[in-house]
């Protein structure tokens, strides 16, 4: 059974049509991950999702539901967790204040306390700067903060969006790494990225979406061997 | 030299009600970066609240002790409701609009209900019926009654709590994640209008408080007491650094001082040119130079983006 199935999604910003009817479908445990080029609607994907966009029709089913009456703040509850594009941390909170962010949906004290310490564990950088200003710290480091932070709502399933962006070689590979142990553990993963080759290394499936369709779509394996993906994305 | 103590004292009770008031626009404008002029009328409400509440009461003949708390508690639920109707009536449906659209319905508002407060309690003044004496004590030259003790103290037990409430709960916690990132916010789950609703209950709650302090020590309620008071109390967060928790409460206690010096001095200064009836001046001659010379005011890390 899938845990989100996605059918002709379409959703507009003031006319533009962003997503012009996609559909895809997210086994429970799989990596799977979505690739396309700047403005290919990767982004809108994961916000509508999320529920930060609303769709101008199409379906979202979650756990057998619709997830489009649920509001976006709801459905951190039924545990879909978005990490954004460009960390969207808090600043002027400590590391510590924003894994604790992460819980706000949770009431359980001794489970979130096992899991910060769960955290600090899967992140030793952030357990040395749990008491800094989340602003302070470097890129990747305010990476590791928004998925840690993200992993904190224990989710069912995690969205990611650009993990990469803007890091150093070094840091993405850390980052990646860490992608592909939370995969390991069992996690649902929606991973958007725009490096590629990186994506589908670690992905089990791919999906690829060119200007508000998607294109190609199967197993990453074949996805990174394909003619098409090599020539659009991967430079060859 | 003797009236400088006594200077200090006024200042010192006078800032601790700016404070109070000021952490209202302060946390108001931290989370939604509006002004909300009306603050000052949520003041005067919950003055003539306790007003009327405390009336009934003693003409009831409860124990003074109950009736003062019992009124300011009165006092203080009528204005958390008064504070989430307005976010909720007038503020919330111009949440996306121009920036100037908010600004000048918070001074409708405003206009609403100090005449709202002028039909139901009339143009004159009511004098508050403060149910005990307020023992006066000398102290080293200068008197300080029993009110203005309180006041202090009140005021500074409420400044820790919410210190407290802000830096160490959960639900503080969410108000300065929604002040920095709503976008964020909404993506642990947060429901940022509950939050939102919240930070205007609190600061209504406070205003309440305010406004019986007020009342207490002047022993005098009047429908036009908000205006002034909030314009002062803005005065004081700007000073701090408008956003900014601390800075609202040090720049309360600033400026009640500044006032309070100047009221008393500007006679000696002037050769008795100009009075202590230029007291009001003082307020907006900081406001002024503030906004001249440091912007961000005291505290104030950097100028608000969306001033």
């Amino acid at each position: 059974m899938n845990l989100l199935e996605v059918e002709n999604l379409k959703v507009s910003y003031g006319g533009i049509q962003a997503l012009k009817g996609i559909s895809l479908s997210i086994a429970q445990g799989e990596l799977v991950t979505l690739i396309g080029s700047n403005g290919a609607g990767k982004t809108t994907t994961l916000k509508a999702l999320a529920g930060l966009l609303h769709p101008v029709s199409g379906k979202v089913h979650y756990q057998e539901k619709s997830l489009l009456p649920v509001l976006a703040h709801q459905r951190v509850m039924n545990g879909i967790a978005l990490v954004p594009e460009g960390r969207g941390i808090f600043a002027r909170l400590t590391v510590e204040e924003n894994l604790l962010m992460g819980a706000y949906i949770r009431h359980d004290k001794t489970g979130i306390a096992t899991d910060l310490a769960r955290q600090f564990e899967l992140f030793p950088r952030l357990a040395e700067r749990r008491a800094q200003l989340a602003g302070t710290l470097s890129g990747g480091e305010q990476q590791m903060v928004a998925m840690a932070r993200a992993l904190m709502s224990c989710p069912t399933l995690l969205m990611l969006d650009e993990p990469s962006m803007g890091l150093a070689p070094l840091m993405v590979e850390k980052i990646f790494e860490t992608i592909r142990n939370i995969s390991a553990q069992g996690m649902t993963i929606l991973l958007v990225e725009q490096n590629a080759k990186l994506a589908l290394e670690a992905a089990q499936r791919g999906y690829v979406l060119e200007s508000g369709t998607i294109t190609l779509s199967g197993a990453a394996g074949d996805l990174l061997g394909s003619d098409a993906v090599q020539r659009a994305y991967l430079g060859a | 030299m003797d009236i400088l103590l006594q200077q200090i004292i006024n200042g010192l009770v006078q800032g601790s009600v700016y404070a109070l008031v000021a952490l209202g626009y302060t946390m108001v404008y931290g989370i939604l970066g509006l002004i909300n002029f009306a603050h000052g009328e949520v003041v005067m409400i919950g003055a003539m609240i306790a007003l009327t509440v405390l009336k009934a009461l003693l003409a009831a003949a409860f124990a003074p002790v109950l009736a003062v708390l019992l009124s300011l508690l009165a006092a203080m639920a009528v204005c958390m409701a008064l504070g989430y109707s307005i976010e909720r009536i007038a503020y919330r449906p111009l949440r996306n609009a121009p920036r100037l659209a908010p600004l000048i319905t918070a001074i409708g508002v405003s206009i609403v209900l100090q005449n709202l407060a002028m039909m139901i309690w009339g143009r004159e003044y009511h004098s508050f019926p403060l149910p005990f004496t307020s023992v006066s004590h000398q102290f080293g030259g200068a008197i300080v009654n029993d009110v203005q003790i309180g006041i202090v103290i009140v005021a500074l037990v409420i400044m820790l709590g919410l210190m407290w409430l802000v830096h160490r709960t959960r639900m503080g916690r969410a108000m300065r994640a929604v002040a920095e990132n709503p976008a964020a916010s909404v993506l642990m789950g947060v429901d940022n209008n509950r939050v939102i609703s919240f930070t205007f209950m609190l600061g209504s709650a406070l205003a309440a408080i305010a406004g019986f302090m007020v009342s207490a020590n002047y022993g005098i309620v009047h429908y036009y007491m908000g205006f002034m008071l909030g314009l002062k109390a803005f005065t004081a967060a700007v000073l701090g650094g408008i956003g900014n928790l601390r800075g609202a409460m040090l720049g309360g206690v600033l400026l009640g001082l500044i006032e309070s010096l100047g009221a008393g001095y500007i006679g000696d200064l002037t050769g008795g040119f100009l009075g202590s009836n230029y007291q009001d001046v003082f307020a907006f001659f900081v406001l002024i130079a503030v906004l001249i010379f440091r912007p961000s005011g005291l505290l104030g890390e950097k100028l608000a983006e969306r001033a």
